[in-house]
């Protein structure tokens, strides 16, 4: 049990902490979203065939030809002794870069083969950067599943970005996460109005746009699964912001008050930006969420946004709690979403699966949010689901996506209701 | 360490997967870090399974290493079997547990759990997906087959068919009712379907039929020397094939006077003059050996396109597959290299592709209709309608599927005829697609695809290349290619309408 103290909500609440089977993605999942946000990144796996399938089966479809990744798959060979496998790897990183001139920051993943022969990518990555010096900047960071779950991934990589920043005693506003473009833009255009200048996002889209960082370095994440990179920028010494995650009217509005009030924005000025805005949210919230009210909603662990979410379901769409799990809570990150949540919300981190959907049967709630090697299974016995890594590919996050983000939980209890033919698979 | 884009074929433990999934009453703990349970979405997801696959993972992590990964195993093992309450249990590693060297066979066995259990080898910095398949199977066939007296009445297995199989379950249906015409009965059809309890018995049938060599030729094998059981060389698949293949069963039980069922409206399709359109269409086949042997089979003799590249993914079925390549008189591609391929279809720009689902993404980007004819698999390839590829009804699925992405018969005289016509030009695609696109689109088959082969620049003159476009699109590639080789040859450093001619009588088949 954590110490009593003051906070409200769920932050002082027990947490159900489980080790058993993880039913998760490993942090290299992310690469299928980061290397579509960084457009001059390459992602090298160092890893298996393990590694390299589990890419094309989590990205599912095969759109681009020639990705910007790929995996060097080690070999017996390589296993045999530790020099060959620097060797190769500078072998590899050169048939590479040879072919994919456009490419200026290399990442070297490491993965759980490469973990635990201990292949030493910081020193790869240190000699790599030196050789291809000005041409490619190369970076390592570990996706690796014996460290990371699924959005971690990202985490990791952005650590390891932010390690590297230049050191600025500017002020300015630094904001973590990788978002959709569409939102990428609606947020800049929000903190635009706001009257924020110097405004950076990490990851950097381009190596071009220049991000630093120092102690007047102001920063908050977009996304609540940064726990790595926010304690790096503390490192940094940067300066946090916290609060709820800008998902739903409310928690966008308290994301961009906590920022004006640290810039000083005045009431009237953050009034007029975000007004307007806010009640459109609300309205849309409103209309979509008809079918939500009430309904019970429970989460597998899956991407750490679930607390974040389980706040919007509860206090804007009207749904009930039943188990919010999460492959790790960061109290601080999500220290101000928890305290909305209702005091009888069981929250779990970590997992024991099978543990959990004995947990599901007893609570049978109307919606289920879970990855996609449980969701069918689950849809066969009856209940109704909602795959959690549609919510982290989709836009979701500020005003215009808020109803949006409420249709993705309504969608699938509308069609339980449409379907009038049974479920027997 | 080789650099790898996108892969045909998973790490073995995925193979050891599909056996236990496709089987009843069996479980498979599988010592693994966290993350390696993506394989489950590939059976729930793609294949639509109504139950997760029958595999406990211990999911370690880092922390776990520094302590005792061994206990974590042993005591996924005893949870497993207590809640499942398998009748077998499989035990192994996947490649970063092969690391750590724990010998999940070795700690299962001191636990004395009341079930066989059966240790799985699968070496993955060396072997791959469908190996991993095959060895499961033959370590449960070996461990739990027994001696028999034959059945009285004649009766065969169905051996291959796993989880996750192109077409798998409908080509169970398929075979069985052709075997039934002939008065054979199915003793059982593993691992597709079957208990351990299946395999105990599984000595008792005559022979067994070799469904899918990839994943079933060694407890063929096993069960050939063991119990003498012949097994069948044949897979069923098109209409000579499938005639050769009852034949063969024929020989096997000794009848003399064969009687099956296997009409198929394939041959008439091919014979009726629609499909003079198909006759020498250039293909190239690309898929595992098993699916891309028996396509080029039909696809010469039941078709009559002509194959112009073959080859398969898998090491494994090299050999016969060169030999197969030869006798067609083309080079085989050997490779699970996915730009190897690429770079394979672009220089001989066939007019069809009949691939798996990478070559799919290939053609759409070079512009080139393909057809799916083997796993890897996707979505696509477990249609809700009986889709067999084997016995009769599969050589009819092969016809539609394979006609499919072409543009049809008729259609294709009239684009002969209206060519710069503005709604009716070849450009917008097949008429019965749902991309069919009457506005002009840009030209999908890259120009001068072998500008770098060749050893200086030769100039395609305005008129020439106008001439060019009016070829329709799928040969206009090749007849770029040609004129060029043909211009280069006879020292031409400009090409005009003439030599695009001079070629195309030159190259006429």
């Amino acid at each position: 049990m954590p110490n009593e103290n003051s906070l409200a909500g769920c932050s002082s609440a027990p947490v159900l902490k489980e080790r058993g089977q993880h039913e998760v993605f490993c942090g290299l999942t992310s690469i299928i979203w980061l290397h579509r946000k960084m457009q001059d990144a390459f992602f090298l796996v160092v890893g298996s065939r393990t590694c390299a399938h589990l890419l094309q089966s989590a990205a599912g479809v095969m759109v681009f030809a020639e990705p910007r990744f790929a995996t060097a798959i080690l070999e017996e060979t390589d296993l045999a002794g530790m020099a060959d496998a620097q060797l190769e790897l500078e072998r590899t990183v050169a048939e590479l870069l040879s072919r994919r001139t456009d490419i200026k920051r290399l990442f070297l993943v490491g993965s759980c083969p490469s973990e635990v022969i201990k292949l030493d990518l910081a020193t790869a990555a240190e000699k790599l950067s030196e050789k291809y010096f000005p041409r490619v900047n190369v970076i390592n960071y570990s996706g690796s599943g014996i460290e990371t779950t699924f959005t971690q991934g990202e985490d990791a990589c952005l650590e390891a970005v932010i390690r590297g920043l230049e050191p600025s005693e500017e002020k300015q506003l630094l904001i973590l996460g990788a978002l959709p473009d569409i939102v990428h833009d609606q947020m800049l255009r929000l903190l635009d109005q706001l009257g924020l200048k110097n405004v950076s996002v990490l990851p950097q889209i381009r190596v071009e746009d220049e991000v630093a960082v120092g102690s007047n370095t102001y920063f908050i994440c977009a996304q609540p699964f940064l726990g790595a990179s926010f304690d790096e920028m503390v490192r940094r010494g940067a300066i946090p912001i916290t609060a709820p995650f800008p998902f739903g009217a409310n928690g966008t509005t308290a994301w961009l008050k906590a920022i004006a009030d640290t810039f000083g924005v005045s009431e009237n000025t953050f009034k007029a930006v975000t007004d307007a805005p806010r009640r459109r949210a609300e309205l849309a919230i409103e209309k979509v969420s008809k079918i939500l009210k009430s309904r019970s909603v429970f989460f597998f662990p899956d991407s750490q946004l679930e607390i974040p979410l389980a706040r919007f379901l509860n206090q804007e769409c009207g749904m009930n709690l039943i188990e919010v799990g999460s492959p790790y809570i960061h109290k601080t990150l999500v220290g101000p979403d928890l305290e909305l949540l209702p005091e009888t919300t069981t929250l779990s981190e970590g997992q024991d699966v099978d543990k959990q959907l004995d947990r599901l049967l007893l609570g049978a709630p109307d919606l289920t949010v879970c990855g996609l090697g449980l969701a069918n299974p689950l849809e066969a016995k009856g209940f109704t689901t909602k795959w959690a890594i549609e919510l982290v590919f989709s836009p979701i996050h500020f005003y215009e996506q808020a109803a949006d983000l409420a249709s993705l939980f309504a969608r699938p209890i509308n069609r339980s209701e449409k379907l009038k033919i049974g479920r027997v698979a | 360490m080789k650099l790898s884009v996108w892969t045909y074929e998973g790490p073995p433990h995925v193979g050891a997967i599909r056996v236990a999934t496709a089987m009843e009453n069996v479980h498979l703990v599988l010592h693994a870090p966290q993350g390696d349970t993506y394989a489950d979405l590939l059976f729930t997801m793609i294949e639509r399974r109504n139950h997760r696959p029958p595999v406990t993972y211990t999911t370690f992590q880092a922390r776990d290493l520094g302590s005792d990964t061994a206990s974590l195993f042993k005591k996924s093992c005893i949870e497993a079997y207590e809640r499942f309450k398998p009748e077998l249990l499989l035990v192994g590693a996947s490649c970063t547990a092969e690391l750590i060297q724990d010998d999940p066979g070795g700690l299962a066995e001191t636990l004395g759990l009341p079930v066989p259990v059966v240790p799985l080898e699968l070496p993955s910095y060396q072997r791959k997906e469908n190996f991993g398949a095959d060895e499961t199977f033959f370590q449960i066939v070996k461990r739990l087959s027994r001696p028999l007296e034959k059945t009285e009445e004649i009766t065969c297995n169905l051996i291959g068919p796993t989880a996750l199989g192109f077409r798998h379950r409908d080509d169970i249906t398929e075979i069985t009712k052709v075997l039934n015409s002939m008065g054979i009965q199915v003793n059982i059809c593993a691992p597709y379907g079957a208990t351990p309890r299946d395999i105990e018995v599984i000595s008792q049938a005559h022979f067994n039929v070799l469904m899918y060599p990839e994943t079933g030729e060694m407890a063929c094998r096993f069960l050939e020397r063991t119990f003498s059981q012949p097994f069948t060389k044949t897979v069923p698949i098109g209409v000579g094939a499938l005639s050769d293949f009852v034949k063969e069963v024929s020989e096997i039980v000794g009848a003399n006077e064969i009687n099956a069922e296997t009409y198929s409206q394939l041959p008439w399709y091919s014979a009726s003059v629609d499909s003079t359109y198909l006759t020498g269409k250039r293909v190239f086949i690309f898929g595992d050996g098993t699916h891309a042997m028996a396509a080029a089979r039909i696809a010469r003799d039941e078709i009559g396109f002509e194959v112009v590249g073959l080859g398969c993914f898998n090491r494994e079925m090299a050999r016969p597959m060169r030999k197969l390549a030869a006798s067609f008189g083309v080079d085989a591609l050997i490779s699970d290299d996915y730009l190897e391929v690429e770079k394979h279809i672009q220089a001989i720009a066939p007019e069809l592709i009949l691939g798996t689902q990478m070559e799919r993404h290939i053609g759409k980007r070079l512009g080139i209709p393909c057809a799916v004819i083997s796993a890897p698999v996707h979505v696509q390839d477990f249609p809700a309608r009986y889709s067999p590829q084997m016995g009769p009804e599969g050589a009819n699925v092969i016809f539609d599927t394979w006609v499919h992405p072409l543009v049809m018969g008729l259609e294709e005289h009239l684009l002969t005829m209206f060519r710069d016509d503005f709604e009716f030009h070849d450009q917008a695609g097949p008429s019965h697609h749902a991309a069919h696109s009457p506005s002009p689109k840009s030209e999908l088959i890259p120009e001068a695809v072998t500008e770098g082969d060749l050893d200086h620049k030769i100039i395609w003159l305005q008129d020439a290349e106008k001439e060019l476009r009016k070829i329709p699109f799928f040969v206009r590639g090749k007849a770029r290619k040609n004129t060029e080789k043909y211009a280069q040859n006879n020292g031409y450093s400009e090409i005009s309408i003439e030599t695009l001619y001079e070629a195309k009588a030159h190259y006429a088949r």
